[in-house]
């Protein structure tokens, strides 16, 4: 483990070293954000809409009191997916769409000797293939936790509404009720360590993969496996840190 | 003009390069021949810089290649075009992206040069219309000549080759090895060539060095391979009836 973390940190020096055309980097970070950011639209879509809308669901559930007003359901629902559901939730999801596509990818130019060729141009591989992808989850991920935050709230709402469980107005009051900017705060804080922490991993695992497809295959299992590991670490960490 | 001079490498307690001294020449197709595992694929990585050697220095026209650090190596990398067993090609990038992309990186040439200049090394490499493929799309020659396109695209001083036949039938390695020959009569650069295949040592083998067990065992050239009365190499050169009846 400790060889393991001494090789990332030696990576991670290689990786924030100067690059070669500012130009060229700037265009693969946009090439990054199209392919790890935009493409996860969909799934992070999706996921939030219907986990929002079953929070709801079991906050009613949960919170059927009479001494209990009806708004905290909304109240409730907002807190979780704020402070845990988008930032948390999705970023695991993340962990495991993009961390393996980045692992695969970087592991395949490995045994395909693409990065050889890199270096033998004289490009730095490690700066060229990994740093654009880590800006780029740094600066697209709390964009797609936002819509997340949104979209879940929305379906919370769409479920509530259709279920009977709680009135529109009760639910806008509940997730307006005492909020705090600091939680999108702590949010976003959670959002853009835990990019780093799944585009920098899966870069390590792809980047030292030996051997062929087979080796591939493990390295991007590992690459998730680590990563997810890591933001549940960072999670108890930054809470810590941010909330205690 | 390339040297290695007295050098070792060792993997783990498994000495694979055991003192190997040998000068590739300027303008010359030289090739490193050699059985699996004889140690010539390590040759040539020690000798672009992808291994770090041991012990004794690679010389790049008497520039110390094993003594830079990685700022100047990047100097002489860039005048280094390499030609890889699988192509080696970026998968993301198209043929033209591909053969662009060395003069991406370090020239500042316009959008319209670096074109000209991509369309004239395939061009010269015989690809035409083929621009906007994807590597995926091509056939295994067909991605062997892009990649000599990508490796002469920059105007290298040394063009290195790892095995440029492996996986193509006997007419396309042909074409792979003449166009090698061609390039580096045109340009008069430093051709080294990591190769087992017979039809290449036969056809353009300017200086051929054997290397067995990691040793530098004989050099000469394609006439004098075919009456030396070395053993190992001539077990090695000629283990097919064919040869066998081609020394005859």
């Amino acid at each position: 483990m400790l060889r393991h973390l001494g090789q990332y940190l030696l990576l991670m020096i290689q990786v924030f070293k100067k690059p070669e055309k500012k130009s060229i980097y700037l265009n693969r970070i946009f090439f990054e954000m199209d392919k790890l950011g935009l493409d996860s639209i969909g799934i992070v879509a999706f996921i939030s809409l219907f986990v929002g809308a079953v929070l709801t669901i079991q906050m009613a559930f949960n919170i059927d009191s009479p001494i209990v007003p009806i708004y905290t359901i909304g109240f409730a629902t907002r807190k979780s997916i704020i402070l845990e559901f988008a930032p948390t939730i999705i970023s695991l999801i993340l962990a495991g769409k993009v961390g393996s596509r980045i692992a695969s990818e970087i592991g395949t130019m490995r045994v395909t000797e693409q990065i050889d060729a890199l270096e033998i141009m004289g490009v730095n591989p490690a700066t060229y293939l990994i740093f654009p992808k880590i800006i780029a989850s740094m600066v697209f991920n709390p964009l797609l936790i936002l819509m997340s935050i949104a979209l879940a709230i929305l379906g919370g709402w769409l479920s509530g509404l259709f279920s009977g469980l709680v009135g529109s107005y009760e639910y806008v009051y509940g997730i307006q009720f005492q909020f705090q900017m600091y939680d999108v705060t702590y949010a976003m804080i959670k959002t853009v360590v835990f990019a780093f922490l799944i585009t920098s991993i899966s870069g390590y695992f792809g980047y030292y993969t030996k051997g062929g497809s087979l080796e591939v295959g493990e390295a991007s299992t590992r690459a998730v496996v680590v990563s997810s590991v890591n933001i549940i670490i960072f999670n108890l960490l930054l809470t810590n840190l941010l909330l205690a | 003009m390339i040297e290695a001079k007295n050098v070792s490498k060792t993997f783990g307690d498994h000495q694979v390069l055991k003192n190997v001294s040998v000068k590739f020449e300027k303008g010359k197709n030289n090739l490193i021949i050699g059985q699996s595992g004889s140690g010539k694929t390590v040759l040539m990585k020690c000798l672009v810089g992808l291994y770090e050697v041991d012990k004794g220095k690679i010389l790049f026209d008497d520039r110390n290649f094993s003594k830079m650090s990685f700022a100047e190596m990047k100097e002489i990398r860039q005048e280094i075009g390499m030609l890889f067993q699988g192509g080696a090609l970026f998968d993301s990038m198209t043929v033209e992206e591909n053969v662009m992309f060395p003069l991406s990186m370090f020239t500042r040439q316009t959008l319209e040069e670096r074109r000209d200049r991509a369309n004239f090394c395939l061009s010269r490499v015989n690809i035409v219309n083929s621009n906007k493929l994807y590597p995926s799309e091509l056939s295994g020659g067909m991605k062997k000549r892009v990649a000599i396109a990508r490796a002469i695209s920059n105007h290298p001083k040394y063009l290195f080759c790892d095995e440029p036949n492996s996986g193509l039938d006997p007419k396309t390695a042909n074409v792979i090895d003449k166009l090698i020959n061609e390039i580096t009569q045109e340009y008069n650069i430093t051709t080294v060539i990591n190769t087992h295949d017979m039809n290449s040592v036969i056809e353009i083998g300017d200086k051929i060095s054997y290397i067995y067990e990691g040793q530098l065992w004989w050099e000469g050239d394609k006439t004098t391979i075919m009456h030396t009365d070395n053993k190992e190499l001539n077990d090695f050169v000629f283990a097919t009836e064919l040869t066998r009846k081609l020394r005859k």
